[in-house]
């Protein structure tokens, strides 16, 4: 009975993490990692999923992240609030005025005195230039100008800036992201930083780069922010989630980014 | 239902005899009926239950849908190019809206 109980326990102990597994290649492509990076070499989330979902993401038809972009261009067209103005009454063609714009964010705002991402700098747009009513986090409009904004960015590769007065926040982000929470005592780097390229139960964890957002997940069967992905792997680890658009994790969002920096981004990815 | 987006993709022409690849993407959520909202009530199920294609009147491809069938739901299947024609995708709702959509194809 005790040994069948022991037998029982390693392979319990053995079902969670189990390495390099097959479909996981050596030798996917990779970027050279910022200086200062703890990682060796930046490998995109894309390159840690299966066949059949890295398919759906290389076929622009197929890949169901279009479907916000195409809402999101029609809302660039769209005049809204009471200065009667759209985006494209300031910005014209997105694709010129928008190239690159989604890969420096977060920013740093002199109005606020710290830094603030894309969903932000959107709504600080429709509020104070449109004089509109700011998109809910996670609504289909927020969504659907988030992705196709950084669509105008894609493959171009990510390139914050960390110094000056962003650097204080740019550490906040760092401790955030080595700081073990919740019941499971599991920080970021535990899975994306110790454990990338391993298998968790029926998942791959990648570096957890964010690149690819606001992403396709099949899971979600829709797209979702970062902030949303945030939550989800602070309740997954039985932490207290912080809330979107929090300057927990607007800082967290700036580290996320410098660790990948040069990856390209590649809004609208799918992943698992 | 509003917002609901059909998305097409045929090639413009084809040789006579010749396999033409039809792909089609349809936004929708595909309310499966089978999950609970906040308050513990059963969300409707609302999903597309019938999928159509024919060409120049004539059926080549249908599908009966049901609940678990995926979010936006993504249709992939063949035809041989025999003539010139026009395709018309019918996607029925569970609500009574039909989506259309249309796509012309010549065949050389």
């Amino acid at each position: 009975m005790n040994k069948a109980l022991t037998i029982g326990g390693m392979a319990a102990a053995a079902f969670v993490i189990t390495g390099w597994s097959v479909g996981f290649s050596q030798d996917r492509p990779s970027v050279p990692p910022p200086e200062g990076s703890p990682l060796g070499e930046l490998i995109s989330g894309y390159e840690f999923r299966t066949p059949e979902t890295q398919a759906l993401q290389d076929d622009d038809f197929i890949n169901p992240g279009f479907l916000w972009v195409e809402n999101g261009e029609e809302l660039w067209e769209t005049a809204d609030g009471a200065a009667g103005k759209s985006c494209e009454s300031c910005h014209g063609d997105a694709e010129d005025s928008m190239n690159g714009v989604g890969a420096r964010y977060p920013v740093y705002s002199e109005a606020t005195g710290k830094p603030i991402n894309l969903e932000q700098r959107i709504n600080l747009c429709r509020t104070e230039n449109m004089q509109a009513e700011p998109w809910r986090w996670e609504s289909p409009e927020l969504l659907g100008m988030m992705t196709f904004v950084r669509y105008q960015s894609r493959g171009v590769p990510v390139a914050v800036e960390i110094d000056g007065p962003m650097q204080p926040f740019f550490e906040a982000g760092r401790e955030f992201y080595y700081q073990r929470r919740g019941q499971l005592d599991m920080s970021c780097a535990s899975c994306h930083e110790a454990n990338y390229g391993m298998s968790l139960r029926a998942d791959m964890l990648s570096q957890g780069h964010s690149n690819g957002f606001p992403t396709y997940r099949l899971k979600w069967q829709g797209v979702g922010s970062l902030h949303r992905r945030f939550r989800g792997c602070n309740q997954q680890v039985r932490a207290d989630r912080f809330g979107y658009g929090s300057d927990e994790y607007i800082n967290l969002e700036l580290y996320l980014a410098w660790r990948g920096m040069g990856l390209p981004v590649e809004t609208p990815a799918v992943r698992q | 239902m509003a917002g609901v987006r059909p998305r097409v993709r045929v090639p413009k022409e084809a040789a006579k005899g010749e396999v033409v690849e039809i792909k089609t993407l349809i936004s929708h959520q595909m309310e499966s009926g089978q999950r609970r909202d906040s308050k513990g009530e059963i969300i409707p199920r609302q999903i597309i239950n019938t999928f159509t294609c024919t060409f120049n009147g004539d059926e080549v491809f249908s599908a009966d849908w049901h609940g678990a069938i995926s979010a936006n739901p993504y249709m992939q299947f063949f035809m041989t190019a025999e003539e010139s024609g026009t395709f018309e995708f019918t996607w029925k709702d569970d609500d009574g809206s039909v989506y259309t959509e249309t796509a012309e194809l010549t065949v050389n």
